[in-house]
C-alpha cells in the first residue's frame, strides 16, 4: 500500500488527506473542480511550497494536463531527460516506446506533434525516469473527444504491461470508470470515499455520486452476437449491449448509469427495453426531496437505480423485496 | 596603433564587462522574474536607474564612490595599493553598473514568459533547480539571454559620459574609442575621428544585425 498523508492550505481552501491506496494498478482521484485533486498531486510530487523533500529527490513521475514537452529538445531527448537523471534505470526504454507506439516520433521536433502524440511522449518521459509512482493530472482533458478515445487503449496497455502504480486525477466519472481499479473521491479537500472502484461506485451513501455521476461498472464477458448487439455474461446474469464485440475474450467493463435503470414489480409483458433482470432491493437511500438511489442486487452484482421518492411510495418498495430491473442503456468501456 | 589602440581597449572593456554581467546579471534577472517580494518594484527601479540617469550623474557618483576616499575606492586602495578611479578596473566596475539594466531586462522579460510548468516538469524528471535552470530555462529563453549579452556588450562599447567622469583619458588604460573620437574632434582632426567613428558604426551594425539574424532563426523554428 502507498500512504498518502498531505495537508495544504490556500486562502480558504484546506486539503487534508490521510489514506492508503494500492501500490499496483490505477487509482483514480475523482472530484469536482476545486476539490483539491491537483493540489493533492502537487503535494505528492513535492511541487507545493513547504512540502519537505524537493521534487527532484522524490522518485515520482508527473504528467501534466497540457502536454508539456521541452521545445528545444528532440522527442528522443525529451524522453531521455528523465532517464539520464534517474538514480536507477529499471524501466526498459524500448518497451515503453513500444507500448506507447512513439518509435516513429523520436527524431521529430516536439512542436510538430499532435496533442495526443505529445501526451504519449510526456508519459514515456515520466515512465523512463523509473519512478516508484506516476501521477497523472487529467492527461486527457486538453484533448478532443476523438483523440481521447484513441489514447485510452494506451493506458490499458500501461496498466497491463508495466508494474508501476499510477494515480490518475479526473473530473470525468466515465473516464475513471473506464481506467481505474481503485477510486478515491475528493470533496472540498477531504476524502469522501476510498476503496475498490466497483465497490465505491455501487455505494448509495456518497453524496458526490448521487447525481448524474451515479452508476455502476460491471465486468462482463462477450459471449454472443445477434442483430448488431452483443450478449455479455456477468457473474449472475447476462445483458445485451449495442455493438459487436469479439467473443471469447477477456471480460470488458460495462457502465450502467443509475438514471438508465428503472424498477417494476411485475415483469413487463411487452417492452422496448431489452434488458429486464430479476433483482433484489438491497438499499433505498433518499438523495433529495424528489429522488432516491436504490441499490439492487442481481446475485453478487450490484446495480444502482435512480427513481423518484414518489415511485418508491407508490410501489411500496422495501429493502429485501424481489423486483425487476429494466436497464435502458449499457455503455461498453473497453 | 592610433586607430586600433582605443578601439581594442573598448572591446576589452566590453568583453570583460559582458562576462561579469552574464555571471551576476543572469541570476538577478532570474530572481526578478520569479520573486514575489513586495520590494520587487524598488529593486527593479534601482537596476533600471542607469537607463534614465544622465551618464554624468552616474559617473559623478561613481567617481566619489570609487575615489581613494570613497567607500569602495578606499577599500580597494587598502587591498591593492592602487586607486580605482582613472584605471581600467575602475572602468570595468563603472561599466558593469552602467550596462546592468541592458543585460538584465531582456533576460528578465524572457524568463517571465517561461511558464512554471516547464520547470516543474524538469524537477519531477529528476533535475535539481540549478540543473533545470541551465538545461531548460536558459535554452528556452535563449533569445532574451543573447539579447541581454549583445546589448550589454554594445552598450559598454558606446559609453562615453561615465568613462569620462571615472576613467579620464589615459592612453592604453582608459582612453576608449568614444573618448578618442571626442579628442580628435576637439583638436579638429576630423579625418581620424571619421575613421574611428566609421569603424565603431560598422562594428555596432554587424553585432546588432547578427543578433537579429540569430533571433529570427530561433523564432522561425
Amino acid at each position: 500500500m502507498i500512504r498518502l498523508k498531505h495537508t495544504a492550505a490556500k486562502g480558504d481552501f484546506r486539503l487534508d488527506v490521510d489514506i492508503e491506496v494500492p501500490d499496483t494498478g490505477i487509482t483514480g482521484v475523482f472530484g469536482e473542480s476545486g476539490s483539491g485533486k491537483t493540489t493533492l498531486l502537487r503535494c505528492i510530487a513535492g511541487l507545493e511550497q513547504g512540502g519537505g523533500l524537493p521534487a527532484h529527490r522524490r522518485n515520482v513521475g508527473y504528467v501534466f494536463q497540457q502536454p508539456t514537452l521541452f521545445p528545444h529538445l528532440s522527442v528522443r531527448d525529451n524522453i531521455e531527460y528523465g532517464a539520464k537523471r534517474a538514480r536507477t534505470r529499471r524501466m526498459d526504454s524500448a518497451k515503453v516506446v513500444g507500448i506507447l507506439d512513439i518509435g516513429g516520433l523520436l527524431d521529430r521536433d516536439p512542436g510538430s506533434l499532435s496533442g495526443g502524440e505529445a501526451q504519449r511522449v510526456a508519459i514515456a518521459a515520466a515512465l523512463l525516469r523509473s519512478p516508484d509512482l506516476v501521477l497523472m493530472d487529467e492527461p486527457l482533458a486538453a484533448l478532443d473527444r476523438d483523440r481521447r478515445d484513441r489514447l485510452l487503449p494506451y493506458f490499458d496497455r500501461l496498466h497491463d504491461e508495466l508494474p508501476v502504480p499510477i494515480i490518475y486525477v479526473s473530473h470525468d466519472i466515465e473516464e475513471v470508470s473506464r481506467l481505474c481499479d481503485h477510486l478515491v473521491l475528493l470533496d472540498a479537500g477531504r476524502v469522501a470515499a476510498n476503496g475498490d472502484l466497483f465497490d465505491v461506485l455501487a455505494r448509495t451513501n456518497v453524496p458526490m455520486l448521487s447525481g448524474r455521476n451515479a452508476g455502476v461498472v460491471i465486468w462482463a464477458t462477450p459471449v454472443d452476437h445477434e442483430d448488431g448487439l452483443t450478449k455479455f455474461d456477468f457473474a449472475d446474469g447476462d445483458i445485451w449491449a449495442p455493438g459487436e464485440f469479439e467473443t471469447g475474450r477477456n471480460p470488458l467493463r460495462l457502465r450502467i448509469a443509475a438514471s438508465d435503470v428503472s424498477i417494476t414489480r411485475e415483469r413487463p409483458a411487452q417492452s422496448t427495453i431489452l434488458n429486464i433482470l430479476r433483482a433484489t432491493v438491497e438499499k433505498i437511500c433518499s438523495v433529495d426531496d424528489a429522488t432516491a438511489l436504490v441499490r439492487l442486487s442481481i446475485g453478487h452484482q450490484d446495480l444502482l437505480a435512480r427513481v423518484t421518492n414518489r415511485s418508491v411510495r407508490c410501489l411500496e418498495l422495501r429493502e429485501g423485496e424481489r423486483v425487476f430491473a429494466q436497464v435502458k442503456s449499457v455503455t461498453v468501456k473497453h | 596603433m592610433n586607430l586600433f589602440g582605443p578601439f581594442w581597449l573598448s572591446i576589452q572593456l566590453a568583453l570583460v564587462t559582458t562576462l561579469i554581467l552574464v555571471v551576476i546579471g543572469t541570476p538577478i534577472a532570474w530572481w526578478l522574474s520569479r520573486t514575489t517580494t513586495r520590494w520587487k518594484p524598488a529593486i527593479q527601479a534601482v537596476v533600471a536607474l542607469p537607463i534614465v540617469l544622465p551618464p554624468t550623474v552616474l559617473g559623478f557618483y561613481l567617481l566619489i564612490l570609487l575615489g581613494p576616499d570613497g567607500a569602495i575606492g578606499s577599500w580597494w586602495v587598502r587591498l591593492t595599493g592602487d586607486a580605482l578611479t582613472f584605471s581600467f578596473t575602475g572602468l570595468v566596475i563603472a561599466s558593469c553598473i552602467y550596462s546592468l539594466p541592458f543585460a538584465v531586462q531582456p533576460m528578465q522579460t524572457a524568463f517571465e514568459a517561461l511558464p512554471d510548468r516547464y520547470l516543474e516538469r524538469a524537477w519531477t524528471l529528476g533535475a535539481s533547480k540549478l540543473d533545470a535552470f541551465f538545461s531548460i530555462a536558459v535554452p528556452m529563453s535563449l533569445q532574451g539571454v543573447v539579447s541581454g549579452v549583445v546589448l550589454a556588450f554594445a552598450h559598454t562599447l558606446g559609453e562615453f559620459g561615465v568613462v569620462l567622469m571615472v576613467g579620464g583619458n589615459i592612453p592604453g588604460e582608459t582612453r576608449v574609442v568614444s573618448i578618442a573620437i571626442y579628442d580628435h574632434v576637439e583638436t579638429l582632426n576630423y579625418a581620424a575621428a571619421h575613421r574611428m567613428s566609421l569603424l565603431l558604426l560598422a562594428f555596432a551594425f554587424v553585432v546588432l544585425a547578427g543578433m537579429f539574424v540569430f533571433n529570427r532563426r530561433r523564432g522561425a523554428r
